[in-house]
């Protein structure tokens, strides 16, 4: 047994480090670190910076672009990446639908579709839940009808993130209505610029416009863009859930704004001191960075026995619950660190570049519409619910 | 990083596993704790043959010079068998001390007897007054001639009673509370002056109060440094609780399994308990307050002898807080899964949660620690 970082990982974490303090763009650093919005080009920019770097889908096999990192480096480069306020990459090409495709996929879509996710030209979404299908997702029932060498596909998805920037959607459409839930389920790759389909943005408790729905009308997908075989689309859609979780427990981004919260309550003031100082205040903020270390140490036994060729246990569901449960508590944290302030709803001050003079303390403008945010964090990528039945069905065996 | 046993340390796991799986049944156990000692002198020598007393001891002492991994795993079986001899007093904490701070001489006469069985210790740091705080010390030892005398009263002496020896913390300059001015004293167990009462404590243990009235011992009884001697408390202190956390590791596994069991064999309306998801979801709760109570502990034990104090401080602190949150938790919600059968003495699940409750208590709950953390 031993704590320490071998002497290559470290090296390894000092090259990170490096890399990431000379190339993230500053103005992006500061979107992230004040929580204000970030847009397409910021996502874009960063994720074009690792590609050319050849960073960018580490996970991957070395063929398609990928690097021979460890399972633990590429951990570690996550964390650094949080730790550095960088923008977290969108996953839906790099860790959803590529390596579906560079798993099942065939001959042309891997030499069409991977290139143009490491470049940035088709920008992905993930059509899963439907307006009736949320955390019973095998209920699904867009259609795709086979017609002669094209599918034509009717139905809606929804809490579609990003759509209103896709240039593709890896979509669950049901091929066989007469099979029982998880059967009869395809996994197609949808083209979003066509007719037929129409994406409606959903506004959010926050205020914030990142989800959508997705009405599909007689939407054409060619046959050659359905992901391996008919009805199989099931096990592609739990292959790509179960695949690379790591960096899952967030606690890189946790461990950065449990920082910034620290250095928030030196600043407001509380009684006769400061809020850092107020005793109920403080043992808030030590619980959070006592759970933090423990679900922090928790991620790296998972690591560490991954490392080893160990299968993954339930650690994945484990730290998915704990991991979100932390980044709410903070976000709830931060926002009353701010008191009265929390309260002024400014929308153009989440915007970088905001000119006017604040209300309030400067950074206290997102910090309410953060945690009502934050709650998507424990319904999204299956409930905690869910996460808590899968464990108790695969792990306890109840 | 790597959080894996080497050979050696997996064997001594599967012997302690083993020892456990073959003494340590509940009917067994009741024998023992009901016994005058309130532990087995024959367990007590098979653990010296085993080489467990000198697991993490020199091999100059006959010990197998492992450290705080080896004292973990031992600690960690005895968790799940609800083991009661004085591992911890005797061999973590006084042998811890003596190692520490003994001198050469004392080390060499009393440390082999400790590996072979023959000598029985306990350390008496808390008083009546003290609470949590090991500085809180009113046992006085005034200067006589070129020994001291002593005099006070030591509260909750793990295995106090039938300990051969007994290291005493007292005050030998400053006021009470004052961080300087204490001192170790190693003292006989029936040395004149020294009363003890012994009792059992809920979990089955032996404890006692021990009461110093005009004991004199000599220069040579001091361990450790004069007017030093809370970096020595603080540091066995600290080992201790790297001990009963993989000790409470121990018991929660072992509450974890009884009660998934339990849901699967009990049923009511007409199923399982296991189908019902309230009580699931209840089940998982326990599952990663388990995982994450082992994560807390692993560090602490693996930062033991790490050189930046603030981050052993840390991880230790945060250990015991972690521990004594979830072992709150996952106590109360076995036997609440447990249903009445959870209140009888019959079942061992109500056994394992009253040493789990009681290890919160012990070198000072998770309130206490906290607050230590948060000073730091």
């Amino acid at each position: 047994m031993d704590l320490r970082f071998s002497e290559e990982d470290r090296a390894f974490q000092e090259m990170a480090r490096q890399f990431i303090e000379e190339n993230l763009p500053t103005d992006i650093r500061e979107k992230v670190k004040g929580g204000l919005r970030l847009s397409k080009d910021d996502y874009v920019r960063w994720h074009k910076i690792l590609a050319k770097k050849g960073w960018l889908v580490p996970e991957w096999p070395e063929e398609h672009g990928g690097t021979s990192w460890t399972p633990f480096q590429r951990y570690i480069f996550l964390e650094e990446q949080a730790r550095a306020f960088a923008p977290r990459l969108v996953a839906f090409g790099i860790k959803m639908v590529g390596p579906v495709i560079y798993t099942f996929g065939d001959q042309r879509q891997k030499d069409y579709y991977l290139p143009r996710i490491i470049s940035a030209e088709d920008f992905w979404c993930q059509g899963y839940s439907e307006p009736g299908s949320g955390s019973d997702l095998a209920s699904l029932q867009t259609r795709a009808v086979l017609k002669g060498d094209h599918y034509v596909v009717n139905g809606a998805k929804t809490w579609t993130t990003m759509a209103q920037y896709a240039d593709r959607m890896f979509c669950l459409c049901r091929t066989d209505p007469s099979a029982k839930n998880q059967e009869g389920i395809s996994f197609l790759l949808i083209d979003m610029k066509q007719p037929g389909i129409e994406v409606k943005p959903i506004r959010t408790l926050d205020g914030s416009q990142e989800i959508n729905t997705v009405y599909l009308t007689d939407v054409k997908v060619p046959v050659e863009d359905r992901v391996g075989e008919e009805n199989k689309g099931w096990t592609y859609a739990k292959f790509l859930l179960s695949h690379e979780r790591s960096g899952i427990a967030r606690i890189g981004a946790s461990k950065a704004n449990l920082e910034k919260l620290r250095q928030i309550a030196e600043r407001e003031r509380c009684g006769d001191g400061y809020l850092i100082e107020d005793e109920d205040f403080k043992r808030e903020i030590t619980q959070v960075e006592i759970d933090l270390h423990t679900l922090e140490y928790t991620e790296l036994r998972a690591m560490t026995a991954a490392a080893k060729g160990e299968a993954p246990g339930p650690e994945a569901n484990v730290l998915k619950i704990r991991g979100t449960e932390l980044q709410q508590k903070i976000s709830e944290l931060l926002m009353r660190a701010m008191g009265y302030y929390a309260m002024p709803y400014l929308p153009e001050a989440m915007e970088h570049g905001y000119n006017e003079d604040p209300i309030g303390p400067a950074e206290a403008a997102p910090l309410a519409g953060i945690y009502f945010n934050m709650r998507k964090t424990s319904i999204y990528g299956g409930t905690n619910e869910i996460q808590k039945n899968i464990i108790a069905k695969m792990v306890l065996g109840l | 990083m790597d959080f894996s046993l080497n050979e050696e340390q997996q064997l001594l796991k599967d012997s302690v596993d083993r020892f456990v799986r073959d003494n340590y049944e509940l009917a067994k156990r009741r024998t023992i704790v009901a016994s005058e000692d309130g532990f087995s002198r024959d367990h007590w020598a098979t653990m010296a043959e085993l080489g467990w007393l000198g697991a993490a001891l020199p091999e100059d002492y006959g010990g197998i010079g492992g450290g705080p991994i080896e004292t973990m795993i031992i600690m960690e079986g005895f968790g799940r068998g609800l083991v009661v001899e004085p591992y911890l007093a005797s061999v973590v904490l006084g042998g811890g001390l003596l190692l520490a701070g003994a001198d050469d001489a004392t080390k060499d006469e009393l440390l082999p007897r400790l590996v072979e069985g023959k000598l029985h210790l306990a350390f008496a740091f808390a008083e009546p007054q003290a609470r949590f705080d090991l500085f809180d010390v009113e046992t006085s030892a005034a200067k006589n001639g070129s020994g001291y005398v002593l005099n006070g009263k030591k509260g909750v002496v793990i295995h106090g009673g039938s300990a051969d020896k007994i290291v005493v913390s007292a005050r030998t300059a400053g006021t009470a509370r004052e961080t300087d001015g204490i001192t170790l004293f190693l003292v006989d167990g029936d040395a004149p002056g020294v009363s003890r009462r012994s009792y059992r404590t809920i979990d089955g243990l032996r404890a006692a109060e021990v009461t110093l009235e005009n004991v004199t011992v000599p220069a040579g009884a001091v361990i450790g440094e004069v007017d030093d001697g809370l970096a020595l408390i603080d540091d066995v202190v600290r080992r201790g609780i790297a001990a009963v956390a993989a000790e409470a590791v121990g018991v929660m596994d072992t509450m974890q399994t009884l009660t998934n069991d339990y849901l699967k064999t009990r049923e009511q309306f007409g199923r399982p308990l296991a189908k019902f998801q309230a009580l699931q979801h209840r089940m998982v709760d326990i599952l990663i307050a388990c995982e994450e109570s082992r994560s807390a502990m692993l560090v602490a034990t693996l930062r033991l002898d790490e050189p930046n104090a603030v981050l052993r401080d840390k991880a230790v602190a945060a250990a015991k807080v972690k521990l004594g949150q979830h072992g709150r938790f996952i106590g109360e919600n076995c036997i609440q899964l447990h249903g009445g059968m959870g209140m009888t003495d019959e079942m061992h699940i109500t056994h394992y949660f009253k040493r789990l409750a009681m290890i919160d208590l012990m070198f000072g709950d998770h309130a206490h620690h906290m607050k230590r953390y948060m000073a730091l």
